[in-house]
């Protein structure tokens, strides 16, 4: 099945014994097409002593942790093919992600997140105001992952503003303006977590106090990006809701799991409060000591496997991330595949832990 | 102006390239015509032509002539 045919299926429409088949069959296909254009996935691989023969599904493939991507530059095409370069967010000094896409690989990203973002919004594009600032999308050579999650959205919005100056402020009089000329109608929030807390969340509480209110009941929120930064201030995502919603009236609110090393296969909450695995991509839990898989209910570390790569040899990744498999094919709000949660990210002395083991069986 | 001309000027402020160039052009075809220059373009299609597109037509919309078909095919558009 090619790519184009995957696209095809409604993101969350197959049960467990299609969804695995159809995954196994792409992703064993993505670690050859791998081995053969990536000579540094090709020595991994080698080293690991990888026999295809031996794969009776795609839990058996070997998988890469994602910091792999802030050491070594890993390309499946010639350099003179990509046309983006992608970075993950990092403190300064700290290394960075670079993910290498061609043509492709660019516009499967796109393809696979308006599939999956379209199940809950529908097919409609609505005005959107984008919970952050216009210069987070300058570089267009070198996208954070904050500037490729805004314009990979943006796709949404059938007009758009920027909530946020280049300083940081909330543009107050920009956002009443915005909301008066769309009164009546379904408005797109976009934004990272933090960002929407930090600078959108707290001015409008302090607005409030000042007696300027906004009504965003006819809002639907979207945000990803993680609550490591917003961990330090004990908020959880049960009140980040409820305080949202008691400020402004913001109701329907949808966080959303990626990673810029998967651009495209999102994982986003369903009106259960549950992260859901799209047919394009899967979760699969692993304990800590041996790599096995986890049951349901079972705290393990996030082993995430994408259909799209072809660009890098991204495709099966160990994250550094804890998470929770709740279920699958059986969410109440009628998706099939695996639901979930993230506990949060590991802890540093358990990542090191963890690439030794990793390392002891890669050996 | 005809729509032809509308269409044609579009791209040529857009991307600053000349009739020639816009004709035969492709999404990435040149760095003016990134995934940001394809959201200002059709924006500015969508203004130009007092339309809303679709998001697959957005997505599919992958050249100069692909485009002119796509506003032709799902918008009414006559050139
Ligand atoms: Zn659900």
């Amino acid at each position: 099945m090619t790519f184009e045919e995957l696209l095809q299926i409604p993101p969350y429409s197959l049960g467990h014994e299609e969804k695995h088949a159809l995954l196994t069959e792409r992703l064993l296909g993505l670690t050859e097409h791998h081995l053969a254009h990536c000579p540094e996935y090709r020595r991994m691989l080698d080293s690991v002593g990888y026999d295809s023969g031996s794969i009776s599904g795609y839990e058996d493939l070997p998988f890469l942790p994602v910091r792999l991507f802030k050491e070594l530059s890993l390309r499946s095409v010639p350099q003179e093919d990509v046309v983006k370069t992608m970075t993950s967010s990092g403190t300064t000094g700290q290394a960075v992600s670079r993910i290498y896409l061609d043509r492709t690989t660019s516009a499967n990203q796109q393809k696979t997140m308006v599939k999956i973002v379209s199940d809950f919004l529908g097919a409609s594009r609505l005005p959107m105001i984008i919970l952050d600032c216009p210069s987070v999308v300058k570089d267009r050579n070198m996208f954070s992952a904050r500037g490729a999650g805004i314009l990979g959205f943006s796709i949404f919005g059938a007009r758009k503003i920027y909530a946020l100056d280049d300083d940081m402020r909330l543009d107050v009089d920009g956002l009443r303006a915005f909301l008066e000329k769309f009164q009546g109608q379904d408005v797109l929030l976009f934004g990272f977590t933090f960002m929407v807390w930090q600078h959108f969340y707290k001015e409008l509480v302090r607005l409030k106090e000042q007696g300027v209110t906004f009504d965003l009941s006819r809002g639907i929120l979207i945000h990803g990006g993680g609550w490591k930064k917003l961990a330090s201030e004990a908020v959880s995502p049960q009140e980040f809701h409820d305080r949202l919603r008691d400020v402004c009236g913001l109701d329907r609110i949808h966080d959303y799991y990626g990673m810029v090393e998967q651009t495209g296969c999102i994982y986003m909450q369903c009106e259960c409060g549950h992260l859901h695995a799209s047919v394009f991509s899967d979760v699969i839990m692993r304990r800590s000591l041996d790599f096995g898989v986890c049951g349901v209910g079972e705290p393990g570390i996030i082993q995430v496997v994408s259909t799209i790569p072809e660009s890098y040899p991204g495709h099966s990744l160990l994250t550094e991330d804890e998470g929770v498999l709740l279920g699958e094919d059986d969410c109440p709000c009628g998706r099939k595949g695996k639901y979930f949660k993230i506990n949060g990210r590991l802890k540093n002395a358990e990542i090191r832990g963890c690439s030794d083991t990793y390392a002891a069986r890669f050996a | 102006m005809t729509n032809e001309e509308k269409y044609l000027s579009i791209f040529k402020e857009s991307f600053d390239v000349d009739e020639a160039t816009a004709r035969t052009l492709k999404y990435q075809d040149i760095p003016a015509w990134d995934s940001v220059g394809h959201m200002s373009l059709i924006a500015a299609l969508e203004d130009a032509f007092d339309i809303m597109m679709d998001t697959d037509d957005i997505i599919d919309f992958s050249s100069f002539e692909k485009g002119k078909e796509i506003l032709a095919k799902n918008y009414d558009i006559e050139f």
